[in-house]
């Protein structure tokens, strides 16, 4: 029977209305008291009913909320015999909780948006060998799933057989397709655009990277920041406080119109639903636009950001460097090469790669006793020879004679903003390699953009010299620039940073720069949808794509400014509507209801308007 | 020990969330610290003991404060 009732709010606001207008009608037009009491009465008992119920549970479980307030209010006014009052206050109670409905589901439709991207479905091959259709939810790790073309990848698995091409834009950004076959990795919620693939099950549900971005998104939604929990501790005083307020009030006064307006004016309806609406708005704005900020506290932060500290190689750079300029030392050039070739072969690292593909094919020797030193190179063992590969520093370890040609040719190289790489055979410098990384496209414009956010402190840090960053820096027009910085050096800046009262976002590679990403107030990692950098980071660029910082910060700061606004016009309406019944004569329950009421909305609506932010 | 997430009709009034997280809270087997009511996303998760209680019951709970269960998940914790 209470979920009839409750289930048919709407129409009963409705029906109110139209009573509530006979009601009055009757009075003015005909000078019908009977119908008018008549109607209004009957309204007020209608409206009443859902929210009389809605207080019954509330106080069930200990609550003391809105409903209880306006319960006890309308039960009073109609005691007074004052059913004008009784039946707008509950008509506008009910009609203004439909507003709020309807405006509210428009906030929340970014992460419909997002969640109507999960996929359903899925083509699961049953024990007796064929493929059927199950839904999403009952696909388990180690499954072997069909997806044919044009259908969405419903879990994060591996390619078992079959090729084809899948558009990964909804986790990476990345709108060119991408090549699959044997072996390959594949994410839930892209789409397969052309071929068919088998894949075993390796995530599920909530555990796939496209699963946990929702998840991230909802809980960021509902993360509350000091200001809120302090809100929402407040309110839970505050309203058994009103009521208690209503009761003394009555006693002293005897005035139950009085006590009753009290208790209708003092709920705190906006000033609750202030903050949350902003962050929900912001967030699923960033969401829509590929930037996931990890909830109010985070954004509060981003928005006071002052420095940026960035990662080069990677982040500011595309990371792929190429050889640039050499000097031989020596005749023997093939040789030379050749062990070069052999122990960069070993490495990983992006330089080091960058000499392999410059050299191309030629013999490759057995490098034995490879011995790594942390930040200089590599030395090892080369076809009988003690060969040793690396940066200036580690040529000085190796007591390697640097000639006057060489050190000039160094400054030089430096100068012109290379990465160094020198190689020595049995301790005399045999090659002098200058690698150099492009910047990525658009980084200048963003930066200044940045700028003009207010970030007045923009600084790169690397592991690479000197020269190469100082050239970056004036390039893209950075405030600083440190090289020479290992990942300690790196984390120890930001801490000073912070020391000296600034708020530091950094940004980099989510893998390799962790303390420098945990230390900040703001750590972003460009990783592409990787697991790490979606952990690790507290503003997340879904596709690592860097001109979507400048829309990220300039949101964080609009939704901080949205907050406040709310904040004020919640704190300001309730002060006006206390003020007023004291010291005017008009304000009644009604007026202070419709008021209320507005003023909920105002603030939703305020809220609305973030999701439409852009930057200009 | 398990986990459950009950997804609901959207809630709409800053309270609700209060009532719901109160209401699932004092269910017997409920495990109170890990009540989360997601406002936004109209969701309510919380871990709880399947021997003496299931999911089924809470949902009872929810429906009875009067807001309408869509679907619930329970995963092993």
């Amino acid at each position: 029977m209470q979920r009839f009732i409750l289930s048919k709010k709407n129409q009963i606001a409705f029906i109110s209305a139209i009573l509530i207008v006979i009601g009055f009608t009757g009075e003015m037009a005909f000078h019908n008291e009977t119908v008018a009491i008549g109607s209004l009465a009957i309204a007020s008992i209608l409206g009443v009913a859902p929210i009389a119920i809605q207080a019954y549970q509330a106080l069930k479980v200990k609550v003391v909320s809105i409903d209880v307030l306006v319960t006890i209010a309308v039960v009073g006014a109609f005691f007074i015999k004052n059913f004008e009052e009784s039946a707008i206050v509950t008509f506008l109670f009910l009609f203004g909780a439909f507003l709020e409905q309807r405006t509210l589901n428009k906030t929340r439709s970014a992460i419909k948006e997002l969640m109507e991207m999960a996929p359903e479905s899925a083509l699961k091959r049953m024990e007796n060998g064929k493929f059927e259709e199950v839904e999403v939810d009952e696909v388990d790790v180690g499954d072997i799933l069909l997806v044919k073309t044009g259908a969405k990848v419903p879990v994060d698995g591996t390619v078992l057989s079959g090729e084809g091409h899948i558009n990964e834009a909804s986790i990476t950004g990345e709108s060119v397709p991408v090549s699959k076959r044997k072996d390959a990795g594949v994410y839930a919620g892209t789409i397969l655009e052309n071929g068919t693939l088998q894949i075993i099950a390796n995530r599920v549900g909530e555990d796939t990277t496209f699963g946990r971005i929702i998840e991230l998104v909802e809980e960021a939604q509902d993360s509350k920041s000091e200001a809120e929990r302090f809100i929402d501790r407040f309110s839970k005083y505050y309203t058994p406080a009103v009521l208690v307020l209503g009761i003394i009030v009555w006693l002293f006064s005897r005035n139950i119109e009085l006590a009753i307006t009290i208790l209708v004016l003092g709920c705190p309806g906006a000033l609750v639903i202030g903050v949350p609406v902003s962050n929900v708005a912001g967030i699923g704005n960033g969401a829509r636009h590929g930037i996931l900020l990890k909830g109010s506290e985070v954004i509060g932060d981003f928005s006071r950001v002052d420095a940026f500290v960035f990662d080069k190689t990677g982040t500011l750079t595309i990371g792929n460097p190429q050889v640039a300029e050499k000097e031989i030392y020596t005749a023997d050039v093939d040789e030379v090469l050749a062990y070069l070739a052999s122990v960069e072969h070993e490495s990983d690292h992006p330089l080091a790669k960058a000499v392999v593909e410059h050299i191309g094919d030629t013999k490759l020797y057995l490098v034995e006793k490879t011995e790594v030193v942390k930040g200089g190179g590599i030395a090892a063992q080369v076809d009988g020879h003690r060969v040793a590969v690396g940066n200036v520093a580690l040529m000085k370890r190796e007591n390697v004679h640097l000639s006057e040609k060489a050190r000039n040719d160094i400054i030089r190289f430096e100068k012109n903003g290379n990465s160094l790489v020198l190689i020595s055979v049995d301790n005399e410098l045999k090659a002098l390699i200058g690698i150099r990384d492009q910047i990525r496209p658009g980084v200048k414009e963003n930066l200044q953009k940045l700028k003009k956010l207010g970030v007045k402190n923009l600084v790169v840090l690397s592991g690479d010299n000197q020269g190469t960053v100082d050239l970056v820096a004036c390039e893209l027009g950075l405030t600083e620039a440190h090289g020479h910085m290992l990942p300690e050096d790196k984390s120890a800046y930001i801490e000073e940073l912070k020391t000296k009262g600034h708020i530091v976002a950094f940004v980099g590679d989510g893998v390799n720069d962790s303390p420098s990403l945990a230390l900040a107030q703001i750590g972003i990692a460009m990783g592409s949808g990787t697991d790490v950098a979606i952990e690790t980071s507290d503003v997340v660029l879904m596709n690592s794509d860097f001109s979507r910082l400048p829309h990220a910060l300039g949101l964080a700061k609009a939704t901080a400014n949205n907050m406040r606004q709310n904040i004020i016009i919640a704190v300001g309406v309730v002060l006006i509507l206390l003020a007023s019944l004291f010291f005017s004569e008009w304000m009644n329950m009604s007026i202070g209801m419709l008021v209320h009421e507005a003023s909920i909305l105002a603030v939703i609506l305020n809220g609305m308007r973030l999701l439409s932010y852009k930057l200009r | 020990m398990q986990k459950a997430t009950i997804q609901l009709e959207t809630l709409t009034c800053p309270s609700c969330g209060q009532k719901i997280e109160n209401a699932t809270k004092s269910l017997n087997g409920v495990e109170k610290e890990s009540v989360k009511v997601l406002f936004n996303s109209s969701k309510v998760k919380f871990d709880f003991d399947a021997e003496k209680i299931s999911v089924e019951d809470v949902e009872k709970a929810i429906t009875a404060l009067g807001y309408e269960v869509i679907k619930s998940q329970v995963k092993a914790k």
